[in-house]
């Protein structure tokens, strides 16, 4: 069988959808080409069905918070990045044995972007996973529900403005406040 | 009375899994019966909500966190090198895995080399608890199919191992072993003897195993022809490791993407023919034999490696404890390090590791300073529980104990 030639993923979008592509980055030989998110699903379907890119196989979707954070836990501005949320698609070609990062930014009010479950089957519980944990809502989900913590829980943990959250140590000169707040089965 | 009214009242209605199931469960054509969280094959606490047509499922749904302790997000409030004993907890059966993925990837993000000789001692350790880990799951998948023995002697083996790995880092699961830049002390002089002594018998065990699996007829009977994947649908729903290679696609990251050395050591990679539960036993007990193989070499390799056992970079790795007594600029490191920590520059990495369960990815992205801003970690028991809809559909719920436990997954790998 003859192997199409590996093709530069950032020349062919570049190529194909030229008003996709935002910006390619190189650090440490991982590529990273930045996408626009409104042609997210467009540009996935390209790099998994273009022949020379074949990129089959989803390893991970991962999320990232951009903000800063005072020391009292309030956001006061984006690190040098676009807007406050970047998630990050890491694609991986089996044929030619190469990785590839797909990235959007995403604003801090209402982030959303279309799901890819309809090109990677895969991506529906990271997809949830991110929504659950990050908070980011993925249009067209099959189930975008919670899926790590419970329904009714409240705000997303891994924004960098949610509280790590502690447990007061225990000893006999504060049990009984501590007892206070804890709650039992009722008998 | 009161526990009564608890029990009773349920408090989701019907309407909530409207499109998850079928409309014949909405008119209560067919049964829908809750598996777990506590039950004894779903090893952990995993539960599954089945709809069942007689004995038939029809979807399964799987309901996942019991076990969420947000390692990630703690891990991103410590320092890098403070992280790593957290990874120990999520993979539980194959700790060293974990590390590995961490310390690559905060390897990868700050430059660090890692010594010849600390490479091959982590290969030697990953592909012991390979074969730890490879263990525990032969026993408990042959005693969630009814064999009670062959876990007795899984255990027995595991225990050798666990033993010895005791002996390196004082800590029989939870090790945390490795850390960025190499391993946390060299080997005790006792090790490689008994590692060696275990290495001996280990091959003749693994026959043992065999003899009392492969050719029954009714573990074949259980296990052929269940829970078939076919190679497209294991690769559009991200399953890795033996579960993908179990239907016959060639992809184990020690291959393709060597790490810590890996592309100098000669194995096989085991495939199965049909994708189901019987081939998936069949390669992860290969790939015991081949994790023996490897072991061999790294032990003849140990002896010509060069190095030590953890990086010499002093900007990363603390300097030993006796040479903060001789000089002050070891004081002055390890005071830096132990107080502050290293910084990593605002920048991502993405690195993955074939585990005994699959691809264990590590997302981790740093912010200029001495902690993470976020580092995630793609698991493959995550993915593994979300194919389980797919891989169990139509068979029998005796089936699903079989499937499921084929997959090998572990809930605090899942949950994290």
């Amino acid at each position: 069988m003859d192997i199409p030639k590996a093709l530069d993923p950032a020349e062919a979008i570049q190529k194909a959808l030229p008003d996709a592509l935002q910006d390619v980055k190189t650090f440490r030989g991982e590529t990273t080409l930045v996408i626009v998110p409104a042609q997210l699903v467009k540009v996935a379907q390209f790099f998994r069905d273009t022949a020379g890119l074949v990129y089959n196989y989803l390893s991970d979707i991962s999320a990232v918070d951009y903000a800063e954070v005072s020391p009292v836990g309030s956001v006061i501005g984006i690190s040098g990045r676009p807007e406050r949320f970047g998630v990050s698609y890491h694609l991986y070609s089996m044929l030619y044995n190469r990785r590839l990062r797909l990235k959007v930014f995403l604003p801090e009010d209402d982030p959303q972007v279309s799901t890819v479950t309809g090109i990677w089957p895969g991506a529906n519980w990271l997809e949830r996973e991110i929504y659950d944990l990050m908070g980011v809502t993925f249009v067209g989900h099959p189930n975008m529900k919670r899926v790590l913590l419970p329904d009714d829980w409240d705000g997303h943990p891994h924004r960098r403005d949610y509280p790590l959250g502690y447990e007061t140590v225990q000893f006999s000169f504060n049990v009984d406040e501590i007892l206070k707040h804890k709650p039992f089965a009722k008998e | 009375m009161a526990v009564a009214e608890q029990v009773s009242k349920w408090e989701g209605s019907i309407d909530d899994l409207r499109g998850l199931v079928s409309e014949r469960a909405l008119t209560g054509e067919t049964m829908l019966l809750n598996m777990g969280p506590h039950h004894p094959s779903t090893h952990g606490v995993l539960r599954l909500l089945l709809e069942l047509d007689g004995e038939e499922i029809v979807t399964c749904l799987p309901d996942v966190g019991y076990l969420h302790t947000g390692i990630e997000k703690t891990i991103e409030s410590k320092r890098y090198e403070q992280g790593v004993p957290l990874t120990d907890r999520m993979d539980y059966l194959s700790p060293m895995s974990n590390n590995m993925a961490f310390c690559m990837a905060i390897e990868k993000l700050v430059d660090l080399d890692v010594p010849e000789r600390a490479q091959v001692i982590r290969v030697m350790l990953l592909e012991m608890s390979r074969i730890a880990s490879h263990l525990v799951w032969l026993g408990t998948h042959a005693l969630d199919l009814g064999a009670m023995s062959v876990f007795l002697y899984a255990f027995r083996e595991r225990e050798r191992i666990l033993t010895m790995f005791e002996m390196l880092a004082g800590q029989r699961m939870m090790g945390s072993y490795f850390r960025p830049g190499g391993v946390w002390r060299d080997l005790t002089p006792d090790f490689l003897p008994t590692l060696e002594g275990f290495l001996d018998i280990f091959l003749a065990k693994v026959d043992d195993y065999e003899l009392l699996l492969t050719n029954n007829p009714i573990w074949i009977d259980r296990t052929q022809g269940i829970g078939t994947i076919e190679p497209e649908q294991a690769l559009a729903w991200g399953v890795s490791g033996p579960g993908l290679r179990g239907s016959g696609v060639n992809w184990d990251i020690r291959k393709a993407i060597p790490y810590s050395g890996y592309e100098q050591y000669d194995f096989e990679v085991p495939l199965g023919e049909h994708g189901d539960v019987f081939d998936r036993y069949l390669v992860r007990i290969q790939e015991m034999r081949e994790s023996h193989k490897i072991i061999r070499q790294a032990i003849k390799k140990l002896e010509t490696a060069k190095g030590g056992f953890r990086s010499d970079d002093r900007k990363f790795v603390p300097p030993p404890r006796s040479a903060l007594g001789q000089s002050m600029e070891s004081v002055i490191h390890h005071f830096k390090l132990w107080t502050e920590g290293f910084p990593a520059p605002d920048e991502e990495v993405f690195v993955s590791i074939e585990s005994p369960r699959g691809e264990i990815g590590c997302y981790l992205h740093g912010d200029g300073g001495p902690k993470p801003r976020r580092v995630h970690f793609k698991t493959p028991s995550f993915m593994h529980i979300s194919s389980l809809p797919v891989i169990t559909k139509g068979y029998m719920l005796a089936d699903l104990v079989a499937i499921a436990s084929s997959m090998d997954v572990v809930l605090g790998d899942c949950d994290r």
